[in-house]
């Protein structure tokens, strides 16, 4: 029983949608407006904010609240809606450049303090925007303008940086699985606090098929982890391969072959509390392990856009000055009254203040 | 040494100075509250090195607190120091520079050693005679082995007896002035008798020990009179400017009906704003510590799209981060405030000194055509109505508003009647009403403001952003609408000299010399004028608290001097400014650069030579 009876098509703005024909934003949006038709809630309580880069037009396409605001800055802005109005539900849009370079700073400290908002991660591995630059999740070698010889820096894996910055919620998916994307979004939404879900994105111009490898729905099966709740962590097309710890590392192993059963295989809890064992799931790569996908981590912790209502209410509870009139006459304060005083003159005593 | 007498004075200007970590901010302050309460009118001036605690006796860790009071209405905190205490030469040696020829030098003798003398780099063992002051009223006291000699019987360690040093300066000159000391003992218990009895005895101990060796030893010491102000009947408290901003936000918001939001970054000398409205959880304010000057201005922008009172708090390097925000204010058309307590410059420069440095960075430091309301307070009290009238101009004008204060503003006190709510004037947020007519970028078509739909609001659902935009929000770089946007923008900014009042003239409406000051020098700017004006001088003082959009008769103010002169504690940026706008005129500058206020004084040397040439 749903209040509103949204579909996907309500959440579209009527404005023309920009982006390069076969970019992978089209099926991120188509996700993210099904994901917020099924949740049930109004139009007007929803804020999507973005930074700067190609995904950050995304507000404009939107049929809720938007703000496109600056490169980088997208999180801090958002930080600032949800803290000044718990109530909405905020998502922000943005790529690998918005919110792992220049705006890196803001990036961590949202997920730090666990503001309750939901944050897409277009992770494309290259400035779009700006024509095929090299980003901070380009791998290293990547030839691009700004690289010609290749780079020579390492990247961020950003489920890393999440967890390092004690983030409770990362997630995983790739655009072209839109029916995943959508279900990793849905949890991402039910989750209090920040959620991070990083999106695989292919950017058809400049950094065409990177994902390729990974992405490829004819070698799913064999490439990608996709984690479920309470399921043990099982892949390949013949479902004969899952993940053990041996000595402490994780390690692929094939089940039937050296006395492994399905039983010896671990069961993924996102919500257990286990840094080692989520980064070594987000680090896991191709091709010794394939790619972790879905809710990779969700555990709870305390919500700073709540904590800062309930502070405020604990204060208000046991207050003495309830009102400016009352503060302004509060604490060390005299009368002068004497016979040589004269009568106070308002400040704003001009007419053209009102 | 002069004879013990009595002394009735109309002002009198004390400089505690000691150390960094000798307390006189703390002793400074006490005194002030003091004396406020006991009637007089002050003017206070902290003044103090960037380190926390640079080494210990060298001149550059001393740390002083000037005040002035009197019985009539102080403007300053005084040139001159008519009372001098040294806690160490190298005190001394700081503040020599800022005495009244006549002064009353009050030392601790204990410390006045040779290693201390090396410390401070005197040559001599002689610091008077080196520093010619050896016809100054010299008073050699013993705090320390007095401090020392009133603590024997608590058992205390060395450290936190030598700590109670200030309270023996403090208590002496109470004792001087006739003060009471039930202030400062009241203070005491608050601040230690629960947490640390034995502290809060030994400083009470060391208070009275300075006030009853004021009494004995009278022969040494002068009495000094100064009678209560004859001042406007109310309700007074002390306050400083930094405290006078946060409380005018908080007022405003209450006005409005709005919930106020600070997203700021710690700064010197802006930090306290931010720390004064963390405190006032009570009233509702959400305080957002940012990880950054830029987050600070991210929040803040957040929250006027979610709908509160919105403002951020810094000073000059701070302010230079947050630009590329501010224009996003600017281009998205939300209400919010940016206060800037300026300090001197540029880089991190003077971080707890004065200056008036970054007026040209606030009215144009951004990229594109970018324009703001920009407004300056002019005394610490003051800083309440200017912040609370920049927040009505925002709300009511969907324009961002830059409010510049200093650090002299911003640290400096003085006794305020305080205002009744009903006192200042209603606030009316542009709150949008009908959903069918709505669009983002609809205008007043006297003010060119938008309206303010938030999210939440049903049916007013809209998009905005820092690109060039349409009516409805959305993305339009066509040639005539970026040219006619432009030209809203700055119009809509221009049309709030609707809203504020007309350049007052103190003083005759003409004569030979117009004195323009803008800002935190008021206090200086019309102790100087009034002097000049005594003396018999046709000199009158516009000071400005409206930078942009500048009041609508400022011309005809100016048309009617024969002379212009522009102060200010910079290189000339408000002349350059009016030179822009009023080309007309002549404009003659007096500039400093010290990281210091003006002194009266040299002001009035200045306009004199103007008269004369």
């Amino acid at each position: 029983m749903t209040k509103f009876n949204y579909t996907a098509k309500d959440f579209k703005s009527a404005a023309e949608v920009r982006w390069c024909p076969g970019c992978g934003d089209y099926a991120i949006m188509n996700a993210v407006q099904k994901t917020m038709a099924d949740m049930d809630i109004a139009h007007k309580d929803f804020a999507v904010i973005s930074g700067i880069g190609c995904s950050s037009r995304f507000p404009y396409y939107m049929n809720t609240y938007g703000f496109h605001t600056i490169h980088g800055r997208a999180a801090a802005i958002a930080s600032g809606v949800k803290s000044a109005n718990p109530a909405l539900t905020v998502w922000v849009m943005t790529g690998d450049g918005d919110s792992l370079a220049i705006g890196g700073n803001h990036f961590i400290h949202l997920v730090r303090r666990n503001i309750n908002l939901n944050l897409v991660l277009f992770n494309n591995k290259i400035y779009g925007l700006t024509k095929g630059q090299y980003s901070p999740t380009s791998d290293r070698g990547k030839i691009t303008k700004t690289s010609p010889f290749g780079t020579i820096e390492d990247s961020f894996v950003p489920g890393q940086l999440v967890l390092g910055s004690r983030g409770t919620f990362f997630a995983r998916a790739v655009d072209s699985n839109v029916k995943h994307t959508q279900e990793v979004l849905a949890d991402a939404a039910k989750h209090e606090g920040t959620s991070v879900v990083e999106v695989l994105q292919n950017c058809v111009i400049f950094n065409d098929g990177i994902h390729d490898f990974v992405s490829d729905p004819k070698f799913r099966a064999e490439r990608q982890l996709l984690l479920k709740k309470g399921q043990p962590m099982i892949f390949g097309e013949q479902e004969d391969k899952g993940l053990i710890l041996v000595n402490g590392k994780l390690t692929v192993a094939k089940i039937g072959e050296n006395g492994i059963t399905r039983e010896d295989i671990l069961v993924h809890d996102p919500t257990d509390d286990n840094l080692g064992l989520q980064v070594a799931l987000i680090n896991m790569a191709l091709p010794e392990f394939p790619v972790a996908m879905g809710v990779i981590r969700s555990v709870e912790g305390p919500v700073y856009d709540q904590e800062m209502g309930k502070q405020i209410a604990t204060v208000q509870a046991k207050r003495k000055v309830t009102c400016m009139d009352e503060l302004l006459k509060s604490g060390n304060t005299w009368t002068v009254d004497g016979e040589n005083c004269s009568e106070p003159v308002k400040f704003f005593d001009n007419k053209c203040f009102g | 040494m002069k004879d013990a007498k009595v002394i009735e004075l109309e002002e009198v200007a004390i400089r505690f100075s000691g150390d960094s970590g000798d307390g006189m901010q703390l002793t400074g302050t006490l005194f002030s509250d003091t004396s406020a309460l006991f009637g007089n009118d002050i003017s206070t001036f902290p003044d103090y090195p960037s380190e926390i605690r640079a080494p210990q006796g060298t001149v550059g860790g001393v740390s002083g607190f000037q005040v002035q009071f009197g019985k009539k209405k102080i403007t300053t905190p005084g040139d001159l120091a008519h009372v001098l205490v040294a806690m160490n030469p190298a005190a001394l040696k700081a503040n020599a520079a800022f005495l009244n020829p006549a002064a009353s030098i009050i030392f601790d003798v204990d410390s006045f050693n040779e290693k201390n003398f090396e410390k401070a780099q005197f040559k001599t063992n002689d610091p008077f005679t080196e520093l010619k002051l050896d016809d100054y009223a010299l008073i050699p006291v013993p705090i320390t082995s007095m401090t020392k000699e009133s603590l024997k019987d608590l058992e205390l360690d060395n450290k936190s007896i030598l700590r109670c040093k200030n309270m023996f300066a403090l208590g002496l000159i109470c004792w001087m002035f006739d003060r009471p000391l039930d202030y400062i003992e009241g203070f005491i218990q608050s601040k230690f008798g629960k947490k640390s009895p034995i502290v809060a005895e030994a400083n009470l101990a060391v208070l009275h020990a300075g006030y009853n060796y004021g009494m004995n030893l009278q022969h040494m010491t002068p009495q000094y009179i100064v009678h209560p102000a004859p001042i406007e009947k109310g309700i007074y408290r002390n306050i400083n400017g930094n405290n006078a901003t946060a409380w005018g936000f908080i007022a405003a918001a209450e006005k409005a009906g709005l919930e106020l939001f600070i997203g700021s970054y710690p700064i010197t000398p802006a930090t306290d704003i931010l720390q004064a409205l963390a405190e006032r959880k009570d009233l509702g304010v959400k305080s957002f510590q940012a990880e950054d000057e830029i987050a600070g201005i991210c929040t803040t922008i957040g929250a006027a799209f979610a709908g509160d009172l919105a403002v951020t708090s810094t000073s000059g390097p701070g302010f230079a981060l947050k630009s590329e925000a501010l224009g996003l204010s600017v281009m998205a058309e939300l209400p919010i405030v940016v206060v800037n307590v300026q300090r001197g410059g540029p880089s991190t420069g003077l971080p707890t000194k004065t200056e008036q440095s970054d007026l040209l960075q606030t009215l144009y430091g951004r990229n594109g055509e970018s324009p703001v309301v920009v407004l300056a307070a002019s005394t610490p009290s003051d800083c309440f109505y200017f912040a609370f009238l920049s927040a009505k101009i925002a709300l009511e004008r969907m324009v961002p508003v830059v409010l510049l204060t200093d650090g002299f503003l911003g640290n400096g006190s003085e006794p305020w009647r305080v205002p009744s709510m009903s006192e200042l004037p209603s606030i009316t947020p542009r709150k949008a009403k009908n959903p069918e007519t709505f669009l983002p970028y609809n205008r007043d078509p006297e003010t060119f403001a938008r309206e303010w739909a938030i999210p939440g609001m049903e049916g007013f659902e809209h998009r905005i952003g820092g690109l060039e935009k349409n009516n409805a929000g959305g993305v339009n770089q066509d040639p005539e609408n970026h040219h006619k946007n432009s030209m809203i923008r700055a119009e809509k900014v221009e049309k709030v000299a609707d809203m504020i009042p007309e350049l007052e003239v103190s003083g005759e409406p003409e004569g030979d010399l117009l004195v323009i000051g803008w800002g935190g020098t008021y206090g200086h700017m019309i102790s100087s004028v009034k002097a000049m004006q005594d003396a018999g001088k046709k000199v009158s003082l516009a000071h400005f608290n409206y930078i942009k959009p500048l009041p609508k008769n400022t011309a005809e103010v100016f048309s009617k001097f024969k002379k212009i002169v522009v102060c200010e504690l910079n290189l000339g940026q408000f002349a350059s400014y009016l030179r822009d706008k009023l080309p007309e005129f002549q404009y003659h500058q007096v500039n400093k650069m010290k990281g210091l206020p003006f002194s009266v004084h040299e002001l009035v040397e200045n306009f004199e030579k103007l008269l004369e040439a």
